[in-house]
């Protein structure tokens, strides 16, 4: 078919188009795939005994913006590497911020604790379960994500599955929060955190294989 | 107004009217960007010059079944740049043609540079990869193609619902993306 034919076809399946498609799977993905974390936290493990008497610590409330403000950030990184050209912008400083503020926090706890209770600080009584925890947990996230942007356009498919992976990992963190006893910022800054980047990792690694359009 | 921002300001009024249901418009939108791309992939596949037409005619399927993640506030330079690069680094892949990918990265404005309407023929007949299509999207597709039909007539051709015609040409030409793309 010569191509001039191939533009009226085209032409000929247009129509009207609506906007925003690209926000609106990603916050479907996180709808859907939060649902089903929530559930498989609830079932199997869990929400905390002593939640009542944990929102009223300030910390309860940090260690759950830690996660919600990376989630944030990833959403934006996510909704940008989905659009062929869109710029990443400041949107890498927005994901290094919340995790420098929580290693900030740790490094503090950790320098004015006494040194046989820095080990304690670190690992906290959970430390071999929580990254795996997390990553489980992250699992329909990442379903949900990779589903969204597999329907739009990444031209960069290792950092567009890493971005959806983060994503992913972060939503998860938030609601494993709401099982997880530790308070400790060390604790958080470290464990949390690789339980992040497993699904990131596996987001990146799958990217090139499960994105191309 | 430089010429390449004048390009700009040209293609994207078209995309955004041909998105908000202008016909017409969208029709000039593809047939300049058409040539735009015919031009770019031709200074950069002079070791492949047969594989240009396919490569504009998927490109092109490209720009029209994702132009969904193009938005009003951003730039159409850089969205239709990065569609044709992808596409092209694709095809290089897909060649496994090693030399071609150490050609030197260029700019993005260098998708507008320069406009080529001389359509070579293309290698591959997108006519005959549709008859892989199952009935209710192929039937759609060559009706309002072939015949000229709009999607009224094409519906009650085909005895389908106006809707049923949409969906069909709309999934027609994603798979018609992932035959010609070898996608997963």
């Amino acid at each position: 078919m010569k191509t001039d034919e191939f533009v009226s076809l085209l032409a000929a399946g247009g129509g009207a188009v609506e906007s925003g498609t690209t926000a609106r799977r990603h916050a479907l993905a996180i709808g859907w795939g939060g649902m089903g974390a929530m559930l498989l936290m609830a079932i199997f493990l869990g929400v905390r005994a002593d939640i009542a008497d944990a929102v009223r610590l300030p910390m309860f409330w940090l260690k759950l913006a830690f996660p919600v403000c990376l989630a944030g950030a990833a959403f934006v990184a996510a909704t940008r590497l989905a659009r062929p050209g869109a710029r990443l912008g400041q949107t890498p400083l927005a994901l290094v911020a919340p995790i420098a503020v929580v290693w900030a926090m740790a490094a503090y706890a950790l320098a004015t604790a006494a040194p046989d209770a820095r080990g304690a600080l670190l690992l906290g009584q959970t430390w071999t379960v929580c990254p795996g925890l997390i990553a489980l947990l992250s699992l329909p996230v990442l379903v949900g994500t990779l589903w969204a942007m597999k329907g739009l356009a990444p031209t960069q498919p290792i950092l567009a599955g890493a971005a959806a992976g983060l994503l992913a990992g972060a939503v998860a963190t938030a609601v494993y929060a709401l099982h997880c006893p530790e308070m400790a910022a060390p604790f958080l800054a470290t464990w949390y955190l690789a339980g992040m980047l497993i699904p990131t990792v596996a987001g990146a690694l799958l990217g090139p294989r499960l994105l191309r359009w | 107004m430089s010429e390449n921002s004048a390009i700009e300001a040209r293609l994207r009024r078209l995309l955004l009217e041909g998105m908000a249901g202008d016909a017409a418009a969208y029709h000039r939108f593809l047939d300049e960007l058409s040539a735009y791309l015919r031009a770019y992939f031709r200074r950069r596949l002079t070791r492949l010059p047969d594989d240009v037409e396919d490569l504009v005619q998927e490109t092109l399927l490209a720009v029209h079944n994702q132009r969904y993640t193009f938005e009003a506030d951003q730039p159409l330079t850089p969205w239709a740049y990065a569609i044709a690069r992808y596409k092209l680094v694709d095809l290089l892949r897909r060649r496994a043609d090693r030399e071609a990918l150490h050609e030197p990265l260029d700019d993005e404005l260098a998708v507008f540079a320069a406009s080529d309407h001389e359509a070579a023929d293309a290698r591959r007949d997108v006519l005959k990869l549709l008859d892989a299509l199952p009935e209710k999207q192929r039937l759609p597709i060559r009706l309002m193609k072939l015949e000229g039909l709009s999607v009224v007539e094409a519906a009650r051709m085909a005895g389908m619902s106006e809707s049923a015609v949409k969906v069909g040409v709309h999934r027609g030409l994603k798979a018609l993306a992932k035959m010609i793309g070898g996608a997963p």
